[in-house]
C-alpha cells in the first residue's frame, strides 16, 4: 500500500453520503468503513470528517439520531434523508462526468 | 422536505445551542475513544495508544471550532458574545462609562426632543381631510404695503360667489365672549371666533359631539348656536354630554351648543374655544363692506387645480372690484395664498430649524466627547491590544470590539435621551400652552425609529474616529516601548487634540449664536415704548351685551369706573385705552384733513387709532409736547377733539402746527387738541403715527384698564376687580398682567429661544472644558518621565507650568479660530431672528472669545499646576 492519498475536497462529501446510505453509522464508523472499502486508499482526514458531517447535517442531506453503539455507549448515527439520496445520485453522476472527462484527456493518445 | 429538516435545524441551533455544543463534545470524545480502543487493539501501551490517537485527530479544540463553524446562526453567537465582552469590559471602568452615557444621554435627548416638536409641529400633515388642498387667503392691499391683509366681509362674499376654483371658501373673525350663567354669574371670558356655517366642513371636521352648523343657522334671524371646543366643555361644564341642546349665555345672549370638537381639534389656534356662525352675530353691513379688513379666508381647492391659479382666480375679481370702486382707497387689487400650514407654524420655522442646528452641534459635541474619552482607554490599553496583535487577532475583529463599545454607551445613552426627551417634551406642553399645534406633539414610532438612527450613527462616529488612532505597525512597537530613561511617544495626542479643536470651535459657534439671541432678547425688552412701564397693572374689559348698547351707558360705566379706581388707596393714577403701548397693532382707521387740499381719487390717508380717557396720557407717562389733553367734561357727542402723537404731526403737518386743525375721522369732525410723545405698539417696531379719540364720545366697547401706583401695585389687582364686579357682577375682568409681564408676554418666543440656545451653549462649554481637563491630563501622563528629566535637569516649576498650559491651550486656540470663522456664516443665517444686533456684533464676538479662553485656562489649569509639583524622582521612577 502506498502512501495514503489526500482526498480531494468536496469529494468528501459524495463518499460520506454513500457510505451513509449503506445504514447508519457513526463518524468514526464513517471513516472506518471509507478506509477499508477503499482498500485503505482513502483516509480520511479526521479534522475534516466532522466539519463536514455537520455541513451535511445543516444543510438537510443527513439527519442524526443518537443511540446505543455497539460498544454500548451512547453515539451520533447518521443516516441519509430522502433529499440526501437525491444530492448522492447528483454528486455521483457530477463525479463520473468528472472522471470520464480527466480520463479522455489523461488516456488520449 | 429538505427546508423543513433545515428549518428544524435552525430553531434547534438558535434554542438548543448549549446541548448542541455538548453533544459535539460528547461525538468527539466518543470518536477518539474508539481511535484510542483500536491502538490498544494494534499492541500499544494505553499511554501511548492515546498519544497516537491525539496526534492523528489533531487539536480537540480547533475540531470543534471548526465543526461549529458550520453550524446556522454562527453570527448571532459571536454577536451576543461580543456583547458580553463589551458590557464586562464597559463594566470594569464604571466612571468612565457612566460619564460617557451621561453626555451621550444629553446629546441624544436634546436631539430627539427637537426632531419631535419640529415632527409634530412644521412636518406632519394637519389633522384635517386632504390638508395638502387647504389654503389661507389674503387680499392685496392696493398701496403694496399689507400683501398679505385680511379680507373684508364684501369682498369674501364677491369671492364665494364668482370664484371657480375653490370647492368651498369660509370666513373667521377673532371675538371675544363673555360666557355666563342664566343670570350672569361666573363671568368668565372666553376667546371664540364668528365664521360661516361652513368653516368646519371645509375642513373636513366631524364634531365629537353633536352636529355640525347648516347654512339656516348662518341667518341674522335664526336662533343662536355655538359650537365648543373640547377643553372648555370638559372644564366649565364638567364633560357632561346633557349639554348638547342646552343653552349658553354669550354676551347676555342665548346660543343653544348643537355640538362639541374633538380634543384634537383647534383651530385657528389653541386659544379659540368656541365658534358662532357669522351672520347671525354680525350685522348685515359687515358683509357688504369692501375696505374693512377684518377677516381670515379658508378655502379647499377644487381637485387638479393648484393654489397659484385659485389665488389668481380671486385676484381677478378683487381687480375687477377695485375698479368698480376707484373712489374706495382700501379695495384691494388683488388676492394671495399661503399654504394652509404655513399660514398656521410659518413663524416658527426658522427659530425650530435653528434650534434643531443647536442640538446637532451638541449631539456632535458629545459624539467627539465620547470618541475622545474611548481614544484615552485605548491608549491604556496598548499592550494588551499589541499582544493580541501579535497572537493573531484581526485588525477587522479589534475594530469591531470598539464599535460594539462605542454601541452600547450610546444604546445606552439612548435610551436615557428617549426619557429625557420625553420629559423635556411634556414640560415644553406645559409652559407654552400658547404655542401652534402644540396638541400634535408628542413622541411616536417615528421619533423612537429616529433615535435609534442616531444610536447606530453616534456609535459608528463614536468608534470609527476613535479607531484612527491605531495603526497596527505602531501597535508592535508599542511592546518594545519599555526603555528607561526615555520618555513614552506621541501616542494618540493628535488625535485627540484635533477632537478637542473640533468641539471648541463647535462650542464656539454655539456661544455666539446664543450670545447674539442675548443680546437681541434684552435690545428688544429694553427698548423705549414711549411711556412707563414700572409699577403699572392693565387689565382687560370687554363691556358686551344689552347694558352697553348705548354710548351714554358706556361712558356712564367709564366714568364711574375710573372715579372708583382713582379713590383707591395707593392709585396713583388710572386711565382706559382701547390697547397699552407694547400690544400690537391693533388696527388703523382711515381720516381726511380738514384743512388741507383733498386727495386725489384712489387714495387715503390711515393711521392707528387708539380712544382713550382724558387722564390716560398722565397715568402712562406719556409727555404731552404741546397743547393738552381732551376736556373731560365734554362727552358723547360734545367729544370732539383728537390727541397726535408726533410721527403723525411729522408726517401729516411736516411744516406747519398741528395744533388747532381738524380731522374728519367717521361721522364727525376732531379737533387736534394736543401733540403727546412717540410710543411704540410694538417693542419691535418703530413708532408710527397715532391718532387718540376721546372715549367718552362712546364708541368703544372694550379696553384696557391701566393702573399706576407708587409701588407694589400688584397687591392693586384684588381691589380693582372688586370695583369692576360692584359695578357689573355679570362683567369679567381678563388679563391681568403689569405691564412688565405683558411685554414679557409679547416677547416670549424671543426670550424662549434666547433661553435655550443659552443652555445648549452652557451645555457644549461644560462638555468642551471637560473634555480639555481630560485631555490635558492624558498629555500629562504620557510626558510625565519628560516633566521630570526637565525638573530634574533644573527647569522652574513655572516653566514647566507655562509649557503644560500653552499645550493644553493650543488645541483651544484651534478651535477658537476654526469656530469664530464658521460663527460668521452661522451667524448671518439667524440675522432675521435679531433685532437690533448685527450678526458680526463685535462685542459678543469679543465677549465669547474671552469667556472661552478663561474657561480653557482654568481647565488646563489643574493638570498644568499638577504637572509642575511633579517630584522628578517619582516622575523617573514611574514606568
Amino acid at each position: 500500500m502506498g502512501k495514503p492519498n489526500d482526498l480531494v475536497q468536496g469529494t468528501l462529501d459524495l463518499l460520506i453520503l454513500k457510505t451513509v446510505s449503506l445504514g447508519a453509522m457513526h463518524g468514526w464508523a464513517i471513516g472506518k468503513r471509507i478506509q477499508q472499502i477503499s482498500g485503505e486508499v482513502l483516509q480520511v482526514q479526521q479534522g475534516s470528517l466532522y466539519p463536514a458531517l455537520h455541513r451535511l447535517e445543516q444543510q438537510g442531506w443527513i439527519k442524526a439520531k443518537w443511540a446505543e453503539s455497539e460498544t454500548g455507549r451512547q453515539a451520533k448515527f447518521y443516516s441519509l434523508t430522502a433529499a440526501g439520496r437525491g444530492q448522492l445520485e447528483r454528486e455521483t453522476s457530477n463525479w463520473n462526468r468528472l472522471s470520464a472527462a480527466i480520463d479522455l484527456i489523461v488516456t488520449e493518445a | 422536505m429538505r427546508w423543513l429538516a433545515q428549518l428544524r435545524m435552525r430553531i434547534e441551533m438558535l434554542f438548543g445551542r448549549g446541548r448542541a455544543g455538548a453533544r459535539l463534545d460528547e461525538e468527539l470524545r466518543y470518536h477518539l475513544e474508539e481511535q484510542i480502543a483500536e491502538n490498544i487493539a494494534a499492541g500499544m501501551s494505553a499511554e501511548e495508544a492515546r498519544y497516537a490517537a491525539l496526534r492523528r485527530f489533531g487539536n480537540p479544540a480547533l475540531l470543534r471550532e471548526q465543526a461549529r463553524a458550520t453550524w446556522s446562526w454562527n453570527w448571532l453567537e459571536s454577536l451576543l458574545r461580543d456583547v458580553r465582552y463589551g458590557v464586562r469590559t464597559l463594566a470594569r471602568t464604571p466612571g468612565f462609562a457612566g460619564i460617557a452615557i451621561l453626555v451621550m444621554a444629553l446629546g441624544i435627548g436634546a436631539n430627539v426632543a427637537l426632531f419631535t416638536i419640529v415632527r409634530s409641529v412644521l412636518l406632519k400633515p394637519l389633522p384635517f381631510k386632504d390638508p395638502d388642498r387647504l389654503v389661507a387667503l389674503y387680499e392685496h392691499s392696493a398701496d403694496d404695503r399689507f400683501p398679505f391683509n385680511q379680507v373684508s366681509g364684501g369682498v369674501f362674499v364677491e369671492w364665494r360667489k364668482q370664484n371657480r376654483s375653490f370647492s368651498d371658501l369660509a370666513l373667521l373673525g377673532g371675538e371675544e365672549f363673555n360666557l355666563t350663567g342664566a343670570s350672569g354669574q361666573l363671568p368668565e371670558k372666553v376667546h371664540g371666533a364668528n365664521c360661516t356655517w361652513n368653516l368646519i366642513s371645509t375642513l373636513g371636521v366631524q364634531p365629537a359631539l353633536g352636529r355640525n352648523f347648516t347654512e339656516a343657522d348662518d341667518q341674522r334671524s335664526a336662533n343662536g348656536t355655538a359650537l365648543l371646543s373640547w377643553g372648555l366643555w370638559k372644564r366649565r361644564f364638567g364633560g357632561d354630554p346633557a349639554l348638547l341642546n342646552q343653552s349658553i349665555h354669550l354676551n347676555g345672549r342665548l346660543y343653544t351648543v348643537i355640538g362639541i370638537l374633538p380634543a384634537w381639534f383647534s383651530f385657528p389656534d389653541t386659544q379659540t374655544q368656541l365658534w358662532t356662525p357669522m351672520n347671525h352675530d354680525k350685522p348685515p353691513y359687515t358683509m357688504t363692506q369692501l375696505g374693512s379688513h377684518e377677516f381670515q379666508v379658508f378655502g379647499r381647492l377644487k381637485p387638479g387645480v393648484t393654489a397659484a391659479q385659485g389665488a389668481a382666480d380671486l385676484s381677478v375679481i378683487t381687480r375687477r372690484l377695485h375698479n368698480e370702486h376707484l373712489d374706495n382707497p382700501f379695495v384691494s387689487k388683488g388676492a394671495e395664498f399661503r399654504p394652509l400650514l404655513e399660514e398656521m407654524v410659518g413663524d416658527m420655522k426658522r427659530p425650530l430649524y435653528v434650534l434643531l442646528a443647536a442640538t446637532c452641534c451638541v449631539l456632535l459635541i458629545a459624539c467627539l466627547n465620547v470618541a475622545n474619552l474611548l481614544v484615552a482607554r485605548e491608549a491604556g490599553r496598548r499592550k494588551e491590544l499589541a499582544i493580541r496583535t501579535a497572537l493573531g487577532g484581526g485588525r477587522l475583529r479589534l475594530l469591531r470590539e470598539r464599535l460594539m463599545e462605542s454601541f452600547l454607551l450610546s444604546a445606552a445613552g439612548g435610551a436615557l435621551g428617549l426619557l429625557l426627551a420625553f420629559g423635556a417634551v411634556q414640560w415644553l406642553v406645559h409652559t407654552r400652552p400658547d404655542m401652534s399645534r402644540v396638541e400634535a406633539i408628542h413622541i411616536d414610532g417615528v421619533v423612537a425609529l429616529f433615535t435609534v438612527g442616531l444610536i447606530v450613527l453616534c456609535a459608528l462616529f463614536a468608534g470609527l474616529i476613535s479607531s484612527l488612532s491605531t495603526k497596527s505597525n505602531q501597535l508592535l512597537l508599542s511592546l518594545q516601548d519599555a526603555a528607561r530613561g526615555s520618555s513614552a511617544g506621541h501616542g494618540h495626542t493628535r488625535l485627540r487634540r484635533s477632537l478637542l479643536a473640533a468641539e471648541v470651535g463647535l462650542t464656539v459657534v454655539l456661544l455666539i449664536a446664543a450670545g447674539l439671541l442675548l443680546k437681541s432678547y434684552q435690545r428688544l425688552r429694553s427698548s423705549n415704548l414711549g411711556c412707563t412701564t414700572e409699577n403699572v397693572l392693565t387689565m382687560r374689559l370687554d363691556l358686551f351685551g344689552g347694558r352697553y348698547n348705548e354710548p351714554a351707558q358706556l361712558v356712564n360705566f367709564y366714568a364711574s369706573l375710573l372715579e372708583r379706581v382713582r379713590a383707591l388707596p395707593g392709585v396713583e393714577a388710572g386711565g382706559f385705552v382701547r390697547a397699552v403701548p407694547g400690544q400690537g397693532y391693533w388696527g388703523d382707521s382711515e381720516f381726511t384733513i380738514v384743512e388741507h387740499p383733498p386727495l386725489p381719487q384712489g387714495q387715503a390717508q390711515y393711521a392707528i387709532n387708539r380712544e382713550a380717557d382724558p387722564d390716560y396720557f398722565a397715568a402712562m407717562g406719556i409727555p404731552f409736547l404741546r397743547g393738552h389733553s381732551f376736556d373731560p367734561n365734554r362727552k358723547l357727542d360734545q367729544a370732539n377733539q383728537v390727541v397726535i402723537n408726533e410721527s403723525f404731526a411729522k408726517e401729516y403737518f411736516p411744516n406747519e402746527d398741528a395744533l388747532g386743525k381738524h380731522l374728519h375721522y367717521g361721522r364727525g369732525i376732531y379737533e387736534i387738541s394736543g401733540i403727546v410723545g412717540d410710543t411704540r405698539y410694538s417693542l419691535a417696531e418703530e413708532p408710527k403715527p397715532i391718532q387718540y379719540y376721546p372715549l367718552y364720545a362712546g364708541f368703544l366697547n372694550n379696553g384696557i384698564l391701566v393702573i399706576r401706583a407708587g409701588h407694589d401695585v400688584e397687591q392693586l389687582a384684588l381691589p380693582v376687580q372688586r370695583i369692576v364686579q360692584e359695578l357689573d357682577h355679570a362683567l369679567p375682568v381678563s388679563d391681568v398682567l403689569t405691564m412688565d409681564q405683558l411685554l414679557g408676554k409679547s416677547t416670549l418666543d424671543e426670550s424662549f429661544n434666547a433661553t435655550l440656545l443659552v443652555a445648549f451653549a452652557a451645555l457644549s462649554l461644560l462638555l468642551a472644558a471637560v473634555g480639555l481637563f481630560g485631555v490635558l491630563s492624558y498629555i500629562v501622563a504620557q510626558r510625565t518621565s519628560e516633566i521630570g528629566i526637565r525638573i530634574a535637569l533644573g527647569a522652574q516649576r513655572e516653566q514647566v507650568l507655562r509649557l503644560v498650559l500653552l499645550d493644553g491651550l493650543r488645541p483651544a486656540l484651534f478651535g477658537l479660530a476654526f469656530g469664530l470663522a464658521a460663527s460668521v456664516g452661522a451667524a448671518r443665517l439667524i440675522r432675521s431672528m435679531l433685532y437690533g444686533t448685527q450678526p458680526l456684533d463685535p462685542a459678543v464676538f469679543a465677549a465669547v472669545s474671552a469667556t472661552l479662553l478663561l474657561v480653557a485656562a482654568l481647565a488646563c489649569l489643574v493638570p498644568a499646576w499638577r504637572a509642575s509639583r511633579l517630584d522628578p524622582m517619582q516622575a523617573l521612577r514611574t514606568e
